[in-house]
């Protein structure tokens, strides 16, 4: 069974439409680019994956294995295993990030079925997947993204998706705005957490992360819908030629 | 006056002005000449004044007059049930090492209170006591500043004076445990409460306060209580003030502290208990050098009105004051900020911050905010902002999609935004335990 299957799916923010029919089948173990123009609508879908409710579904079903995942809140997808790593993640001043980190695990733990860890087992989990991203471990006796760097702020959300180890992961853009080592630091980070149940779909402006993460799919968004598909060389292809000859193809022109 | 019943005689102020003359006599007089005539003075201002109208500016968001139409029971010397220490250790702060002082109803409780084991040269006790064995010091702080000519209820109280706390810490000394203060109101009668505390810190002393207030009945009571802190040369002072009293209490508690050159003043005022409750924190440098901290939380349930009002007066040149007071209001509960700074045209190199943030939670909710800076000298820094809001939704949408509950969502946030508060209080154990109390609250 698929663990993500979109169809069709509409979406609108006050009035405007901005999801018009979206399709996507992602697997187990598959790793999923989506690319696309400014404002064509990705940071949308994922938002409406994860469960923002500013987002109106008015078409459409999202099945995440096999059950409405439109249904249910944020919290609950978020225990279901699915997890966003945010283009804009937002400051929580105050909001202690390792209170906050051991809140979200206890809670996803409790959801599996498994015990709390020990605090001393938590801190050397926090400690092994900080390392395992880069990421200063002292950042996390610090409020929640406050004052972190656009990069650290990218590099802390792999440093929780690492920790709370979901099935599905999007990440928005987690590769703008870094620096070179940064980006090898969070590709190597995705790739270690590749694992055969567990899939991805990174939205990105940049071929060059796909040479870090080799997707196994890419797809094209244009207008609110994927308009093409095809393997990593698409995004080469993308990387020389833009978007125009797409939107053509498509019928939309520029 | 004229015999003409009604419309005079059911004016509050009326009650107030006949209980007097009634305890004038023996309740009132008995203790010094000095308080008998400031007593006598105090009551024709009081007169002159009459409690705050509707149209009163400094009361214009908390409906006082409403309030004291109520016939509370007017009594300078309410009973004071007998007490045990299993009934006090409900209100103890876990962990404190104190030094404990135990009001029932306004009342000094000798028996329940620090005494023998206290520093040489500190005086602890009540302000009656103070007044006949302690003249010299009585006299010298007793309503020495107090602005009675134009407060009311400073007046009101000034004259009422009867029993509270005195407390003294001699020149140089510090005190290392903190002083706690237990206000508790235990009665099965209506009563109007004026408990009034001196506090003098000698030069180049150093005072750890905490003055908490709880509620062992469930009477509706009204309070009027008054304090007076004096900071000495270089001395230091950090107060903290819990209101913890439970729906049926209602209270104007004001502070006046009064700093002298080099002082370092702390205040920390935290709401989270009672009917109508009115904070009055007032400062006063009178020397240069002088630094002053307020910290204010509030948390409104219910039908709670919690009002902060602070003054602070830049009456010398080079003093320090800063001002965070934050507050979350829930329910149909009111607040109210109102921070008043005042540079006279002398005080220049003033340093004056001020803060107010408040999250309100319902539609029911209210929140009126008002900075007033008066700023009369040019070389002077003031800055000062209000933020009122709800709950940051984006916030609270991350932390729900690593998996945390709305409510978990919520009380994260909400914790982490009185911590903003909480975080200043430097005794650890106090900091903690209003931690816990502020996490229950918000259902951390
Ligand atoms: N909350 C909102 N209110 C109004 N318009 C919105 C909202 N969210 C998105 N939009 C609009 O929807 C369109 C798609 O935005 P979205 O952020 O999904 O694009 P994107 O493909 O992620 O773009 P980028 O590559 O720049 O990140 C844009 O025109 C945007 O302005
Ligand atoms: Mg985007």
């Amino acid at each position: 069974m698929a663990l993500l299957e979109i169809r069709n799916l509409h979406a609108r923010v006050e009035e405007k439409e901005i999801l018009k029919g979206v399709n996507l089948t992602v697997n187990p173990g598959e790793i999923h680019a989506i690319m696309g123009p400014n404002g064509s609508g990705k940071s949308t879908l994922a938002s409406v994956l994860a469960g923002r409710e500013d987002y109106e579904v008015t078409e459409g079903e999202v099945l995440y294995d096999g059950k409405n995942l439109l249904e249910m809140d944020p919290d609950e997808r978020a225990r279901e295993g699915l997890f966003m790593a945010f283009q804009y993640p937002v400051e929580l001043p105050g909001v202690n990030m390792a209170t906050f980190l051991r809140e979200a695990l206890k809670a996803i733990r409790e959801h599996r079925g498994l015990p709390p860890l020990s605090p001393a087992e938590f801190m050397k989990l926090l400690k092994e997947k900080a390392a395992l991203v880069g990421l200063d471990p002292s950042l996390k006796q610090r409020s929640v993204n406050e004052g972190f760097s656009g990069g650290e702020k990218k590099r802390s959300e792999i440093f929780q998706l690492a920790l709370l180890e979901p099935r599905l992961a999007i990440l928005d853009e987690t590769d703008s705005g870094l620096d070179i080592d940064a980006l090898r630091a969070v590709a190597n980070g995705v790739n270690k957490l590749r694992a055969p149940d567990r899939a991805f779909v990174i939205i990105t402006h940049y071929q060059r992360l796909l040479n870090y993460i080799v997707p196994d799919y890419v797809h094209v968004m244009v207008d609110g819908r994927i308009v093409r598909s095809g393997d990593k060389n698409l995004a080469l292809e993308l990387e020389e030629k833009g978007y125009d000859w797409i939107k053509e193809e498509v019928g939309l022109v520029a | 006056m004229t015999t003409t019943l009604t419309a005079t005689t059911t004016r509050p102020e009326d009650r107030f002005l006949h209980a007097f003359e009634a305890y004038a006599g023996e309740v009132l007089n008995g203790t010094s000449e000095h308080l008998a005539t400031l007593r006598r003075k105090a009551i024709e201002r009081f007169s002159a004044l009459g409690f705050p109208g509707r149209k009163s500016e400094a009361w214009k968001y908390t409906p006082i007059a409403k309030a004291l139409q109520h016939p509370y029971k007017i009594d300078p010397m309410p009973a004071v049930p007998t007490l045990n220490e299993a009934s006090l250790a409900a209100y103890a702060i876990p962990e404190l090492d104190a030094y404990r002082v135990v009001l029932v109803n306004g009342r000094f409780v000798p028996e329940l209170s620090a005494g023998s084991d206290l520093p040489e040269g500190v005086v602890l006790t009540s302000l009656e006591t103070a007044a006949r064995e302690h003249a010299d010091l009585f006299e010298k702080y007793f309503a020495y500043y107090l602005d009675f000519e134009n407060e009311p209820f400073l007046a009101l109280n000034t004259a009422f004076a009867r029993d509270g706390f005195f407390l003294y810490v001699p020149e140089g000394a510090a005190l290392e445990r903190p002083v706690h203060v237990l206000n508790l109101i235990d009665t099965s009668e209506e009563l109007f409460l004026q408990p009034r505390h001196v506090v003098a810190v000698a030069p180049g002393a150093t005072l750890k306060l905490i003055a908490s207030g709880h509620s062992q009945s469930n009477a509706r009571t009204f309070t009027n209580s008054v304090m007076e802190v004096f900071v000495g040369q270089g001395a230091e002072v950090h107060q903290y003030d819990l209101r913890l009293e439970g729906d049926r209490a209602s209270s104007i508690y004001t502070t006046q502290a009064y700093l002298e050159g080099g002082a370092r003043y702390t205040n920390g005022t935290l709401t989270l208990g009672g009917a109508l409750v009115r904070n009055n924190v007032q400062v006063r440098f009178n020397d240069q050098e002088g630094e002053a901290h307020l910290y204010g939380l509030f948390l409104g349930r219910g039908t709670m009105h919690i009002d902060n009002h602070t003054m602070i007066d830049h009456a010398v040149p080079n003093c320090v004051s800063n001002e965070l007071y934050k507050g979350i209001l829930d329910d149909q509960a009111t607040g109210v900020f109102n921070g008043k700074v005042l540079v006279r045209p002398h005080a220049q190199k003033t340093n004056a911050y001020q803060s107010n943030k408040s999250i309100v939670l319902t539609r029911e909710a209210r929140m009126y905010s008002k900075p007033e800076l008066e700023i009369y000298a040019d070389d002077v820094r003031c800055t000062h902002g209000a933020a009122c809001g709800q709950l940051d939704e984006n916030g609270i949408f991350y932390l729900r999609t690593r998996g945390l509950t709305l409510q978990q969502a919520r009380a994260m946030m909400l914790l982490a935004f009185a911590r903003d508060v909480l975080d200043q209080i430097t005794i650890e154990p106090l900091r903690a335990y209003l931690d816990a109390l502020v996490a229950a609250r918000v259902g951390a």
